[in-house]
């Protein structure tokens, strides 16, 4: 740490005013203040400041979400393997290289585009580089199919880098997810490759790693299965079992199939108080609520045959519950209004399921539709709390 | 006064660009965003628009001191009413096709809030002459953004400028996709916003 920080020290001067890499300045001032907290102190105003700032937040999220990738990358492998029938003769490395592989340059892909951005804009508006994009570049290639070309990916993440967020502000002025806002790109602009039933396995080996599967192979999401009223099955043809929907060996995107992955990264955030345990809450009974409301109105409906569990297990209920609708900056701010916010997300995920089914994952729709509203579910909160307040005076006057 | 004089040319000119009704006064956006997804009907959208008004406001020009005050918007909507029915019959005549596309985009030019506002604002104040050259303005002005706008959505969500393939084979071939948002009403918002943008950044006096 000490070299590190004498290097730092070192190259300095060369990005400061007047130096040779002065055009550089917000890519090196990036880099430090991600490596270390910065040490300036505030001259007026506020004096005291918590040693987390946001960039070791977003740090904490990257760490939270790691479970979930190095399940996803195996999973990619698993899948891969178990649709060429040849699980048994791959070995337990071979899967995770496999989709290590499947899953590199879709990161680096998203990472180059939008940090590009974020640096750009932050050399031409003479500010700080935002730490926003550390998350958002992890978040996008999770919640992509493994077969999304690598060209959508930099457009959606360069469109919602853009007017998602650069456009109001930057970090922490966005009103809708940031991550949310590409893959709702994808879904609406390139609709082949993001829904359907041939992009959420692996087809192609990469050098060597992996295997070739037959042309025209497809293999829906469990998710589709259930909401088309029929019984979930794998990429093998095989009924998954509860075990299977626990643990994440389905198809699906690439960072979303592992409850318990996605849990892990729960406790963490939780544990660190990064996460509100409100909203993550309040999304499981907003969801579960409304299942139990649908099986009893219309017992008939097709997306309501299997066990309730089945549509929290499955999709992106668990990962957006957990990862995107507790994002501090798109969620309310108001105590009440969390539970508020996370019951309208866990409801509105399952109506989509339920009533549409154009759109079998629910969840990314629904996070976005509250992400709007949630400005107006804190304005309603301190309303109400301000007309309590101005009632209880009354009464003891 | 001379018919090109410098009055009369800023009549002409300041609504393509400083005073543009759709990108700077924000008018007719319900219209844009609907007829834009192709270039054809972007056109013919921006042509009947054009004439329409410029007929509408030297007309009310002619009849400006007649009209009694209280009753000139119902005298101006059957003057507008009157050149839309007929500019609606010559397309369903000479360009059916097309008037199929635009469908109700062209009747509801009566309710496009450029027509009343120049007929308002301008041709009851101004000689048919300079009227006539407002209303050309004002329309190749809301044409121009919306031939941009429907260049843009046709390349990118069809791969074909008026109805041309512009996009080679190969390229789908290396595994591009059209881009489907483009045909949908939210990306000819996102478009309009990025032509605003440009303009204001040009423009510093548009800025507020």
């Amino acid at each position: 740490m000490k070299f590190l920080r004498n290097y730092l020290n070192k190259i300095k001067p060369n990005f400061e005013e007047g130096g040779k890499l002065h055009a550089f300045r917000s890519v090196f001032d990036g880099m430090e203040t991600f490596l270390f907290v910065p040490n300036d102190t505030s001259k007026s105003g506020v004096n005291i400041h918590d040693a987390i700032d946001s960039k070791r937040i977003m740090s904490l999220v990257v760490i939270a979400l790691l479970p979930a990738m190095l399940f996803g990358m195996y999973n990619l492998g698993y899948q891969n393997a178990l649709a060429a029938g040849a699980v048994a003769t791959t070995s337990c490395w071979e899967m995770f290289l496999f989709g290590l592989m499947v899953m590199l340059p879709k990161i680096a892909v998203t990472y180059i585009v939008g940090l590009g951005i974020e640096f750009i804009v932050a050399q031409w508006k003479n500010e700080e580089i935002h730490e926003g994009f550390l998350v958002s570049g992890v978040l996008i290639p999770m919640i992509v199919p493994a077969g999304c070309p690598l060209w959508v990916l930099a457009v959606a993440t360069a469109f919602s880098v853009i007017f998602a967020k650069e456009v109001f502000g930057g970090t922490g002025m966005n009103i809708v997810n940031v991550a949310l806002i590409a893959r709702a790109f994808i879904f609406f602009a390139y609709p082949s490759v993001i829904s359907g039933e041939s992009v959420w396995v692996a087809t192609e080996s990469i050098f060597g790693i992996g295997h070739d599967l037959p042309d025209g192979y497809t293999c829906a999401t469990a998710l589709q299965y259930v909401n088309g009223g029929e019984i979930a099955v794998g990429a093998a043809g095989a009924q998954l079992s509860l075990c299977d929907m626990i643990c994440g060996f389905m198809p699906g995107s690439i960072g979303e199939t592992s409850v318990i992955a996605i849990a892990l990264g729960a406790a963490l955030l939780l544990w660190t108080g990064v996460a509100s345990w409100k909203v993550m809450v309040s999304v499981f009974v907003g969801g579960i609520a409304m299942i139990l409301l649908f099986t009893g109105l219309m017992p008939e409906n097709d997306a309501l045959q299997q066990p309730i569990y089945t549509h929290l297990l499955l999709g992106g209920f668990c990962f957006g519950a957990v990862f995107m609708a507790t994002d501090p900056v798109t969620a309310a701010r108001t105590e009440t209004g969390k539970f508020i916010y996370g019951f309208g997300i866990g409801a509105m995920a399952i109506l989509i399921r339920v009533f549409n089914p154009g759109y079998p994952e629910g969840m990314m729709l629904a996070i976005l539709l509250m992400n709007v509203t949630a400005p107006f579910i804190d304005y309603c909160v301190v309303q109400s709390n301000v007309k309590a307040r101005a009632k209880r005076l009354t009464k003891k006057n | 006064m001379g018919l090109f004089s410098k009055k009369n040319m800023e009549a002409l000119n300041t609504p393509l660009l400083k005073e543009n009704p759709v990108t700077v006064q924000v008018l007719g956006i319900c219209s844009a965003l609907a007829v834009t997804s192709k270039l054809a009907p972007a056109i013919v959208m921006g042509l009947s628009v054009t004439i329409i008004v410029a007929m509408a406001n030297v007309i009310i020009s002619l009849i400006r001191n007649t009209i009694p005050s209280r009753i000139r918007i119902i005298i101006q909507l059957v003057v507008v009413a009157a050149l839309v029915t007929l500019v609606s019959e010559v397309l369903k005549a000479f360009a059916y096709d097309v008037s199929v596309q635009l469908s109700v985009y062209v009747g509801l030019i009566i309710t496009n809030c450029i027509l009343m506002g120049r007929l308002e604002a301008f041709a009851m104040q101004n000689k048919p002459w300079p009227s006539f050259l407002d209303g050309i303005g004002n329309g190749l002005g809301y044409a121009m953004i919306l031939v941009i706008v429907a260049i843009v959505r046709e390349i990118f969500g069809s791969g074909t400028l008026l109805d041309f393939p512009v996009i080679p084979q190969c390229v789908y071939d290396a595994g591009y996709i059209n881009n489907g948002l483009m045909l949908m009403a939210p990306m000819a918002f996102f478009l309009i916003a990025i032509v605003i943008w440009v303009q204001r950044a040009k423009d510093k006096s548009l800025q507020e």
